[in-house]
């Protein structure tokens, strides 16, 4: 049993930052516009696909190859904003939900034609050879101890902009009233528009970290996005830290299931949890009620 | 005036020749010209995209061959009409439809996937088209219970591959205690309940069965589990991306058991994706074109070479499978069509029934067909091969 117990903590927590990491792309486009990009793993597909074609395919050196990568993802996120939010959030409408899945399938497609119909492998040094952890032959790839930190670093960061800065201030503003916002001086437009860019960039990131660890092909994302919508959700989608733990506890209850029940159980019971915790809590395990004035 | 109703009534009389001529050579001729269509629908797009061209080149390699042999009932050229069903099974049907109405095609090739194929399966019995499978394994697509029944496969049959996976490990592992890891869709499904009959037929129970999904990044959770209950040796089957998933998650668990498969790892750049401990996993093919091959082997090879860029040794003939099957499949379509003697379905179905001797590539077939025995292969032309750097090498030959 001890083995079991030491195996699902390990995974659990590796693969729950990895979801964490995606969700908080979610949590950020949420906190200053009120909507998300649904395609969110498509924007993590293209940073692993970007970052494949220029280390791999072009041999650039990575320090070359995940600025460039990254910057691309960066601005695929004000294509979606511009293309597939803005027009929408305009006129009042919530077609952007659509929108922006209808974009994510535009993109794999693309990537489907363009990259390649097989799934390639992005090697890393950093999973090959397993450190062992447990005294028992159990051991982990040193990406998936750095995977929780960048998550957590990233977490700790995004809190500490919107919660101390002048400048996260402001951007937290604009969710809470455009109007306000506007007449305050505060540019929302490009505060949206930079919300996309950098929730996309989150998502390139965790593309490339996850990676070496998965296979790269056009529908890496599709999955995985969905779980990182429902931790995103689970989370209470206004909270940096929320998010990030959803994203463990989530992978926690994944991988605890799977060792304590069985593969054929995890999805059932996972998703059935996550209702469950919903309809306890309707705003996230960590979320606030949003203040309707009326 | 005289002249001109004159010249007119010449001129008339001429045109009714020449259209009466014309009349009685064309039908005759347009038969004489009109190709034979060959319809294949398979994955041409997405993951498994690379095997649909590997089922491409190997009928159109046979296509060719027949042709430049003067083709088919006196002198009909075949001619491949392709169709992607992107893996979809509703895609699949809609393709299949308009390939057996529209484009009347006189044989239906295809499914790559399993739940593809059993899409196209009613259709191909309603409409009386043969249906011939190069790759997709499931046991149901030829046993479907169809009377008359219009389905053939020259391809591995999950049934057969199942208690061949458990022969080969008794053999070669000496395996006790078999651990399942299936992928979860059909085709793991099916696998899982033919591996338990295979097993059960043995005197044997799988100790555990676990799945995995085919963006399973870590699966260790379910290896533990089979550990745990104490696999000497895992029975498994999915697609390449997964299959590799398994691969590294055992390494991570310093876990060196013997891993027996399906042939899903053929299907891609197994050997990139897993990483160290790839040839571990023996898996079964139907063909492998590394080692001496016989004269078809050669022809084919050199053929394939002339043909694609692409193509400078066995390696790059890949998945093997896909390119064997459809090759020899193509040939014995073609011994169908002529015992026929036309392009009607239900006389095909019999051709497919008349051949009795074919010396094809894969092995020499012995009256392949039967109205009880709709699969040209069995266990005793499978191969087990495993992945030595970038090639899929018969095990036989690195021992």
């Amino acid at each position: 049993m001890d083995t079991q117990l030491i195996s699902a903590l390990i995974s659990g927590l590796g693969m729950g930052s990895m979801y964490g990491l995606m969700a908080l792309g979610f949590y950020i486009t949420f906190a200053v516009s009120g909507t998300v990009n649904f395609a969110q793993g498509s924007s993590m597909m293209l940073g692993a696909v970007l970052c494949f074609t220029f280390a791999q395919t072009l041999d650039w050196s990575l320090w070359l190859a995940v600025p460039a990568a990254l910057a691309l993802c960066g601005l695929y996120g004000l294509l979606v904003e511009r293309l597939a939010v803005r027009p929408f959030v305009r006129r009042g409408s919530d077609a952007w939900l659509m929108s922006t899945v209808a974009l994510g399938i535009v993109l794999d497609n693309l990537v489907m034609h363009t990259f390649g119909k097989e799934p390639r492998s992005l090697p890393s040094s950093l999973a090959v050879s397993p450190v062992e952890v447990s005294g028992q032959g159990l051991g982990v790839y040193p990406l998936q101890l750095i995977i929780p930190l960048v998550g957590l670093a990233l977490a700790a960061a995004l809190h500490l902009v919107a919660r101390r800065t002048r400048w996260g201030t402001a951007l937290l503003a604009t969710s809470q009233n455009r109007d306000a916002a506007r007449l305050m001086g505060i540019p929302i437009g490009r505060a949206v528009a930079g919300a996309f860019a950098l929730s996309t960039v989150l998502a390139g990131v965790a593309g490339m970290l996850i990676a070496p660890l998965a296979n790269v092909n056009a529908d890496m994302g599709t999955l995985f996005g969905l779980k990182a919508f429902s931790v995103a959700i689970l989370g209470g989608i206004t909270s940096a830290w929320g998010v990030m733990i959803a994203g463990l506890l989530f992978g926690l209850a994944e991988s605890g299931i799977t060792v304590a029940l069985g593969s054929g159980y995890t999805h059932i019971i996972t998703f059935a949890l996550v209702i469950v915790a919903l309809a306890l809590r309707p705003n996230g395990l960590f979320g606030r009620a949003e203040v309707k004035k009326v | 005036m005289l002249c001109t109703d004159k010249g007119l009534r010449i001129h008339k009389g001429l045109l009714a020749a020449v259209l009466t001529a014309l009349l009685a050579t064309l039908p005759w001729r347009a038969m004489a010209a009109e190709p034979i269509k060959i319809g294949l629908i398979t994955a041409l797009s997405g993951q498994s995209a690379l095997a649909g061209e590997a089922i491409t080149r190997g009928l159109q390699t046979a296509i060719d061959e027949i042709n430049a042999d003067g083709g088919l009932l006196d002198g009909r050229e075949l001619v491949l009409v392709r169709r992607d069903d992107e893996a979809n099974p509703a895609k699949g049907v809609v393709a299949a439809r308009e390939l057996i109405h529209k484009e009347k095609v006189a044989v239906l090739f295809g499914g790559l996937d399993t739940p593809v194929s059993l899409a196209i399966v009613p259709l191909a019995n309603q409409a009386r088209v043969p249906f011939v499978g190069p790759w997709a394994a499931g046991t149901p697509i030829t046993k479907n219970g169809a009377d008359p029944n219009f389905v053939f496969r020259v391809s591995a049959m999950d049934e057969l591959v199942d208690k061949a996976m458990v022969a080969y490990a008794q053999e070669n592992f000496g395996s006790e205690k078999f651990g399942l890891m299936m992928i979860n869709n059909p085709w793991g499904e099916s696998n899982q309940k033919g591996l338990v009959v295979a097993l059960d037929e043995k005197g044997m129970a799988p100790v555990a069965s676990e799945k995995f999904d085919g963006d399973a990044i870590d699966v260790v959770p379910q290896l533990t589990r089979l550990r745990d209950a104490g696999a000497d040796t895992i029975a498994m089957v999915g697609n390449v991306g997964p299959s590799a998933q398994v691969v590294k998650s055992l390494r991570r668990m310093g876990w060196g058991v013997p891993i027996v498969s399906h042939w899903g790892p053929a299907g891609g750049r197994f050997t990139e994706l897993a990483g160290p401990g790839a040839e571990k996993v023996h898996f079964v093919q139907t063909y492998s074109f590394f080692g001496e091959q016989s004269p078809v082997g050669e022809k084919l090879i050199a053929a394939l070479k002339a043909k694609y860029d692409d193509v400078d040794g066995p390696e790059d003939i890949t998945p093997a499978v896909g390119v064997a099957n459809a090759y020899d499949a193509m040939h014995l379509t073609a011994l169908a069509i002529e015992n026929a003697g036309s392009t009607d379905g239900p006389a095909i179905r019999e051709g497919f029934f008349a051949i009795d001797s074919y010396p094809g590539l894969i092995k020499t077939y012995e009256t392949p067909f039967s109205p009880q025995q709709h699969d040209a292969l069995g266990p005793d032309d499978y191969v087990w091969a495993q992945f030595i750097d970038n090639r899929i090498v018969p095990v036989e030959l690195n021992d």
